[in-house]
């Protein structure tokens, strides 16, 4: 079994790709602004909920249960869904999982699916594989469209063309929609005329495309019912109108019963689009000859989550319900955007969740892109304490490193091991200040450093202040001994 | 009351002023205060790295430093952080119940600076007089580490001939981050340029802060670009009087 998540294991470092998305002005006006919109619409939406922090705790709580019982709560959802008519395939990972997909399309003769957006699709690279055998995706969420034409990469899982503006979308449906078959003369930049575009360019497809693939927001054990949350309709159109429909969901997504979608209806939106409710909230569960998909397969998705439930602590990653309220608030996110992350899961939950799917040997640089300021955490709804595991993820890439002599002799471990003999001893330390203060002074001027040889990282864009003559513990120790000779 | 001092590494080394200044507030308010010269750091740095096991003796030792001590006051939130978030955490992954017991005994004692003013001593007016134009960065520690919310404003409030202006986006992280503002460097900067530009829009003379941590980085920007902004802890303002300006 090989767990792959999207391309991330050929991916740059965090560092290494931060820097050019840094330098692109656009998509830091872009970014910047997105974030801004929805995270201020988040906090007077968040704000009217007298009992949110017992939400959170109630989220947490329930999904916490689901993962000391997976098993149990997968078997009865399996056996819910054959009782109401569907079928259940059990993915081991990506491969898997798209093989799976395209032989059932293949089975019904299809040549086109049409797409609600899903990340588990996205995580598995379901369309290059459907393309590959002669399968045209259709995707019909407007911001997935929008990153399909212009054959860009999503930068957030919620809002994946965050980083482009609508100018940047009236160019890229100028280049790639029939606008005058679809009986348009021209396109404005308005965003009502690029909607209008987008609905004439989409309808046909979901009146045409006979086959269906979506994600889901959740799975609900008791009843084998599936959930998806949605604004645009797009997803309801996709759900109801192909005679086959099939759902690729993470096994992480079930709950235990319907009741517990209550907590989440009641967070999901809010947190994600600073929406009391999301504009559609779809639901089905198995098939029903008077309405619907004829035919309907959920493929249950491990891809290496087994793997982080192994962890007793990084865990807690599982429980993300994927509202992206971490990325909107996350200042890293908000300068870098997601491409940086070279992952699917970009953002802050990104930065815990990759390095874990996909094993430690991928994303090693995700757990140190966040200055560890703790917005993620108060944004998060599911109270996923992404500073904890970060911190968690970091000391087990370090012990991993230590573990060879590599590792061991890297500068970064020599500094640290020092640092930690120098704390232990109050005479190291008096001799460590001494040092430093005699090792700055051919770079002091006017008590400020601007430069100093192995410190350029910060030197190159930041002063330092100079380390004064006297430290803290001197100047008590001179206190305490004129106190004695009874000198003022 | 006897308070024991945990002036954190950095400020023993880099900014002695914010100890003396800690230790001149409480004298002034009536307190004695006490410096154990075997302390030295709580093991943050060791520990937000990912050097969890380096960080242990570190902690061990804070912690035989300070057992029998009534309280312990530290003019660093993120030290006070480290303490109440991962010490007893730490304790538990160490399997050591005696420590664990010792460490769950001593962070109900551990303060940060503001907070022990306000929250264990009741005071906001400590007598500051202070005649400039200043902003207040609640750093990260400060604000969604320790909830401090707004207590360091009620202490900033009462100093007299003070300007006190809002800075814009306040909670915005700095970019510091300790190693990340190495590790990565350019992104900490561009967080540390927007930071940088709010403080610019209040006009104030001084930026003023809970930790010296983010003012080192924040300073490194002002002062680089000769914006003529100096940054003072928050210890240091309350430390200045009429007669005995501080900072």
């Amino acid at each position: 079994m090989s767990i792959r998540i999207g391309k991330a294991s050929e991916a740059r470092t965090f560092t290494e790709a931060a820097r050019d998305s840094l330098e692109n002005s656009q998509l830091r006006h872009n970014i910047r602004h997105a974030t801004h919109v929805i995270r201020d619409k988040r906090g007077k939406i968040v704000g009217e909920m007298p009992d949110w922090e017992q939400l959170r705790d109630a989220g947490s709580a329930i999904k916490a249960h689901v993962m000391r019982n997976l098993d149990l709560y997968l078997e009865q959802f399996e056996a819910n869904v054959i009782k109401a008519g569907g079928h259940v395939h059990w993915a081991g990972d990506a491969d898997e999982a798209r093989t799976i997909i395209r032989e059932l399309i293949e089975q019904h003769g299809g040549k086109e699916v049409i797409k609600v957006k899903t990340m588990t699709s996205e995580e598995i690279e379901l369309n290059p594989e459907l393309m590959a055998h002669g399968i045209a995706p259709y995707e019909t969420d407007l911001a997935e469209l929008i990153i399909q034409l212009g054959e860009g990469q999503s930068s957030h899982f919620v809002v994946p063309a965050l980083h482009i503006n609508h100018l940047q979308i009236q160019q890229i449906f100028k280049q790639k929609m029939p606008l005058e078959e679809m009986g348009l003369s021209d396109l404005g930049e308005k965003p009502t005329e690029l909607a209008e575009a987008a609905r004439r360019y989409l309808r046909e497809k979901f009146l045409r495309v006979k086959i269906g693939v979506s994600g889901a927001n959740f799975a609900v054990a008791e009843t084998g019912s599936l959930v998806i949350v949605e604004s645009e309709g797009n997803g309801r159109m996709c759900l109801t109108l192909p005679d086959v429909l099939i759902t690729v969901v993470g096994i992480e997504k079930v709950v235990p019963t319907f009741q517990d979608l209550e907590v989440y209806f009641s967070m999901l939106a809010r947190s994600a689009t600073g929406e009391r409710m999301s504009p559609y909230t779809s639901i089905w569960t198995g098939v029903d000859p008077k309405d619907g998909p004829k035919e309907f397969h959920v493929v249950l998705l491990d891809n290496g989550r087994t793997r982080v439930l192994e962890d007793e602590e990084g865990r807690q990653a599982l429980h993300c319900i994927r509202c992206a309220a971490c990325l909107n608030a996350c200042p890293v996110y908000g300068r870098t955007g997601g491409h940086a992350y070279g992952a699917v899961y970009a953002g802050p939950i990104g930065a815990i969740l990759m390095p874990q799917l996909q094993g430690m040997e991928h994303s090693q640089s995700l757990p140190y892109a966040s200055s560890l300021c703790g917005a993620c955490y108060e944004a998060c709804p599911q109270k996923i304490n992404i500073p904890e595991v970060l911190i968690h993820l970091r000391s087990q890439i370090v012990q991993e490193k230590q573990s060879h002599l590599g590792g061991k002799l890297s500068g970064e471990n020599l500094a640290m091991q020092l640092m930690r003999k120098v704390f232990q001893s109050e005479t190291m330390l008096r001799t460590a200040h001494k040092m430093a203060r005699l090792g700055q002074g051919p770079f002091v001027d006017r008590n400020v450093i601007t430069h100093v040889p192995g410190m350029k990282a910060w030197t190159e864009t930041r002063d330092l202040r100079a380390i004064p003559k006297q430290s803290f513990r001197d100047w008590w120790k001179q206190r305490e001994k004129e106190k004695k000779g009874g000198r003022p | 009351m006897l308070v024991s001092l945990f002036v954190g590494c950095y400020n023993d080394l880099l900014f002695p002023g914010t100890g003396q200044a800690v230790v001149k507030v409480l004298e002034r308010l009536g307190h004695t205060v006490e410096f154990r010269s075997a302390q030295t750091c709580c093991g943050q740095m060791h520990y937000n790295t990912g050097y969890t096991r380096e960080a242990q003796p570190l902690m061990r030792r804070f912690v035989e430093v300070f057992r029998d001590v009534e309280t312990v006051c530290a003019p660093s939130s993120p030290c006070v952080a480290m303490v109440r978030e991962h010490f007893p955490k730490m304790a538990r992954e160490m399997d050591d119940a005696k420590l664990l017991a010792e460490v769950e005994a001593l962070v109900p004692r551990v303060f940060e600076f503001t907070e022990f003013l306000v929250k264990k001593l009741g005071v906001e007016d400590v007598g500051a007089y202070y005649p400039h134009r200043v902003t207040y960065h609640p750093a990260c520690h400060s604000a969604r580490g320790l909830h401090l919310g707004d207590i360091p404003y009620r202490l900033l409030n009462k100093v007299h001939s003070i300007k006190l202006i809002d800075l814009p986006e306040s909670e915005e992280c700095c970019g510091f981050g300790g190693t990340f503002s190495i590790k990565n460097a350019d992104t900490s900067n561009a967080m540390l340029a927007d930071k940088v530009r709010s403080i610019l829009d209040t006009r104030a003379e001084v930026c003023v802060a809970t930790d010296n941590s983010c003012l080192m980085h924040i300073f490194g920007a002002l002062h680089r670009e000769r914006t003529g902004v100096r940054t003072a802890h928050i210890a240091e303002v309350l430390a200045s009087t009429e007669g005995e300006p501080f900072a």
